[in-house]
């Protein structure tokens, strides 16, 4: 069996960071120690590198299949062990809609046909995410669906959301909600604030997810049911989430990078690459959505990497797509941001971009352990560099974070023992 | 100074609006003796390319380019093509690629100007973009409330209306808090855009403490669409609650001026007593905006001119 | 800078009256004459003589002013917005023997814009062109019929030609530029 040992690296691990050596049998972490030595195995030299566990993103769209302009599962799979990640779930909003066994299927066969990372399709809570049925969700779960949600268009019907969450449970899958109440919205692009009547676009409340999210939070409360509430990005949001959590409420939740490092005062230029939905938010909002990060009220950190062809993206504001391409630069965004800036350990980043998805979802990998899978992603936290969405394996080259320096570039990423990504 | 394009008064310099207000002052003097016939844009292409329908701005600008000597072009594209149709930027190319030297834009998409003037060698001029701006209007504004009072420090303005969705309070209220003068603004609560006080304005708290000594009370058109949007319940609440009539513009100034950018609703914003009072300026605000536009365009091809000579 | 007087008075006095009998003679008469000065030192010129025409043969010429602000042919090259009037004659030129009034005589550019107003407003019989002095350095082919003084100046030399409309008397000099060192 082939053997992997990864020499000198310091590795994150859920109680602190050690310098030690990994050593990696087939897919399998065998050992980890000091000074290890192992004959037979390739050599890995981590010297100046962190070892982390594969970051796991629970919130991706890999566009395949029906909109393989924007991306695909090759492109998408490529991105993601290039961003360091080696899971990654996609959404159900192809076309057609993932809502049944047969997509879920071909997504998993198509990700083991490209071989890259492990992609954990997410099947629709409701046929054709029309929010009036149900979809088959056990045989989606059999096919290989990891959780269940209508992102993009949230599930608007109430009883359809509780039943949905009832129904899921049977089968140990989670709904995964995208908090939105779409008459609130009422066509906004952008926040609603100073900077959407400055630009003169129409804003979207925030009181448009918060009213969602707080009804997610009560069903979950009352049914007793576990429910996920996708891309937190207000201060309500995270105080509604804290307090649930206080009570014992059975919520998680993620954020994405945007949220906690820009804030809408990049729309007024009218780059569409800054269009994303839910809206990035005002700088109270941003500091809410770390504070949460801080103390775990937001769980994850996931992309919802959304590539998007760039004459969607270059137009009108108003009619520009919704998204961001994300999964190339998230951990940058999130080291450099939330542990140099002083938000969160080492640690609690690996938690959050890889134990914590494993946890919510159920899924492999997600700490460094004896016995644990081989996904494995080394970085160098040193390096600064400068986003370039040219260098970009997406095809999805819209990202508002073209030209920012960031810190800790992706290195190595390994799935299940094989290196997939060497820069 | 006045750059390639004009796509706000955000961004626009009180210097600049002098500027133009200034060089209006000698086309207006020109207008009213009906000396039309200059020959400063002779050679040159104005072409108006309308998303949204609008006869007395388009007809202004055309008018301004003509008098000026200018061809003049009319695109009218309507709403629906802007979904449908060639994209703005493409548009913008095949524009660029015929030689037009000016573009004026309107377009119901807040920044759509700001697209197209990055993609075009012409000089792009905002005729209205969705809730955004309206410059030229504002400008025309300015004029009109300099004619009269002779300047704008410490001078009062309400803007009474639909501010929310209205381009041309924002234009106003960005060009006027740059010229000294106070703005106050009053709407139905479903109808004030957020975080405006933050941009200059003063909320007032009723019709009348916006009216309070006002200088210049300015209405704004109330769209039909936004009581079918449930904003407001109907034009005669509308009236009584938030319009302007005679005896509320007793408030004001005695020597104030009414304005409105029309087309007005008569007996909604003002009544017709307001709007047919010898202090009402809501035609000469028409002269105006001809020569308004007339100063905006050759300072903008003065300007360009100007920066060809140095390259 | 220093300044010599050229004509006083009395000087332009007679001159001015010579000008009215040569443009009666040359005209062999009054009929269809009229006068038209440019603004605005040639509109005070054309009145004069029309005055002059009037005491000396009796008749009275329609005479007006005529702005040629929007007919400069720097309008463009300048860039610049004309302070200009609009011109009302208050006679018609159709078919008219045109005397076209100035007070200096330069470039001709003045004259030139001033046929191309008097244009706009009819087709005259023809036009002469009267002025007050003429300084040379015509850049047109433009050549007064009657004029008061022939002044040749150098670029650095300037006539002050003062009304008595406008300064309160009437005085031809000339001013020079000093050479430095």
């Amino acid at each position: 069996m082939h053997k992997l040992l990864i020499k000198g690296g310091k590795a994150v691990f859920d109680d602190g960071v050690r310098e030690c050596d990994i050593l990696i049998e087939g897919n399998t972490i065998v050992k980890i120690g000091q000074d290890l030595v192992d004959a037979e195995a390739d050599m890995l030299d981590a010297r100046g590198l962190h070892v982390f566990p594969g970051l796991i993103d629970m919130h991706v769209h890999l566009r395949e299949p029906g909109f393989e302009y924007k991306e695909d599962i090759a492109s998408g799979s490529a991105a993601a062990v290039r961003g360091g990640f080696t899971q990654v779930c996609c959404m159900p909003n192809t076309q057609p809609v993932c809502d049944n066994a047969a997509i879920v299927g071909y997504i998993v066969a198509r990700a083991k046909e490209v071989g890259l990372c492990k992609v954990r399709p997410i099947g629709a809570i409701t046929r054709g995410e029309q929010g009036e049925n149900l979809a088959e969700m056990g045989k989606m779960k059999a096919a290989g669906a990891v959780a269940v949600s209508d992102d993009g268009r949230p599930v608007s019907d109430a009883r359809m959301m509780r039943l949905a969450i009832e129904y899921a449970s049977d089968f140990g899958l989670l709904c995964l909600s995208h908090c939105e109440d779409r008459s609130l919205v009422d066509g906004g692009v952008v926040n609603e604030g100073l900077n959407s009547t400055l630009a003169g676009l129409k804003g979207i409340p925030r009181a448009a997810e918060e009213i969602m999210l707080a009804r997610e939070i009560i069903l979950a409360e009352t049914l007793g049911k576990r429910v996920h509430i996708c891309h937190v990005s207000t201060k309500g949001g995270v105080q509604l989430l804290r307090d649930a959590k206080a009570r014992g409420v059975q919520v998680t939740a993620e954020t994405c990078p945007h949220y906690f490092t820009l804030t809408d005062d990049v729309i007024v230029t009218y780059d569409a690459n800054t269009k994303v939905n839910p809206p990035i938010r005002e700088a109270e909002d941003v500091e809410a959505i770390k504070e949460g990060l801080h103390d775990g009220t937001l769980d994850c950190i996931v992309t919802d990497h959304a590539p998007h062809h760039r004459d969607e993206k270059s137009g009108e504001y108003n009619l520009a797509a919704f998204g961001i391409s994300g999964i190339e630069t998230s951990f940058s965004l999130s080291y450099t941001a939330l542990v140099r800036g002083g938000i969160l350990t080492l640690s609690q980043l690996a938690q959050r971009m890889s134990g914590a998805p494993a946890r919510i979802l159920g899924l492999e990998g997600g700490t460094l352990q004896e016995g644990e899978v081989a996904d494995i992603m080394l970085a160098d936290l040193n390096e600064k560099y400068v986003i370039d969405p040219k260098d970009f394996a997406s095809k999805g080259k819209n990202t508002p974070f073209e030209g920012m320096e960031v810190y800790g570039r992706v290195k190595y990423t390994i799935v299940d023992g094989t290196v997939k990504f060497p820069r | 100074m006045l750059g390639k394009d004009l796509l706000g008064l955000y961004h626009t310099s009180a210097e600049d609006i002098v500027s133009i207000l200034d060089t209006a002052v000698g086309m207006k003097k020109l207008l009213t003796q009906n000396l039309k016939k200059l020959p400063h844009l002779q050679g040159r292409t104005v072409t108006t390319l309308f998303y949204e329908n609008s006869t007395r701005t388009r007809c202004s600008f055309e008018l301004a380019a003509k008098y000026l000597g200018a061809s003049t072009v009319n695109i009218s594209a309507s709403s629906s093509s802007v979904q449908k149709g060639e994209t703005l930027i493409d548009t913008g190319y095949t524009l660029d690629a015929m030689k037009n030297d000016v573009i004026v834009m309107r377009h119901p998409m807040g920044g759509a100007p700001h697209i197209l003037a990055r993609h075009v060698r012409a000089s792009v001029v905002n005729g209205g973009d969705g809730m955004n701006e309206h410059p030229t209007q504002a400008l025309l504004d300015f004029y009109t409330m300099r004619e009269k009072f002779g300047e704008f420090k410490g001078l009062k303005v309400a803007i009474l209306g639909d501010i929310k969705h209205s381009r041309v309070a924002k234009s106003n209220l960005f060009g006027l808090t740059k010229l000294g003068a106070e703005v106050s603004m009053y709407a139905p609560a479903t109808l004030m855009p957020q975080g405006i006080e933050r941009l200059g304005a003063k909320i007032a708290s009723s019709r009348e403490e916006a009216l309070a000594g006002a200088n210049v009370v300015m209405g704004l058109r109330i769209q039909l669409e936004r009581m079918h949007g449930g904003l407001f319940p109907s034009l005669s609440e509308y009236n009584q609650y938030y319009g302007v009539n005679d005896e509320h513009l007793r408030l004001a100034d005695p020597d104030c001026i009414v304005m409105h950018p029309g087309p007005v609703n008569r007996g909604v914003e003002f009544t017709s007593d307001v709007i047919d009072a010898p202090n009402s300026k809501i035609t000469e605000q028409v002269l105006n905006g001809v020569a308004v536009r007339m100063a905006l365009l050759f300072l903008l091809v003065k300007n360009r001119q100007e920066s060809e000579k140095h390259a | 800078m220093s300044e010599r007087i050229l004509m006083d008075e009395a000087a332009i006095a007679r001159m001015l009256t010579r000008l009215a009998h040569e443009l009666v003679e040359h005209n062999k008469g009054t009929e269809k004459l009229c006068v038209i000065g440019i603004r605005r030192r040639g509109e005070f010129v054309a009145h004069r003589i029309v005055a002059l025409v009037k005491k000396l043969y009796g008749v009275e010429l329609p005479c007006a002013g005529i702005d040629i602000g929007m007919y400069r042919d720097d309008l463009v090259s300048g860039f610049f917005v004309p302070d200009a009037s609009v011109n009302e004659l208050g006679f018609s030129v159709d078919g008219k023997r045109v005397v076209l009034c100035d007070d200096v005589l330069h470039t001709g550019r003045s004259v030139r814009a001033a046929i191309e107003a008097i244009f706009d407003l009819g087709r005259p019989a023809c036009i002469e062109l009267l002025v007050i002095c003429d300084r040379g350095g015509h850049e047109l082919p433009v050549s007064p019929d009657f004029v008061g003084k022939n002044i040749p100046t150098a670029r650095r030399e300037w006539l002050d030609l003062n009304l008595r409309e406008i300064e309160g008397k009437d005085s031809l000099g000339i001013r020079s530029e000093n050479k430095i060192g």
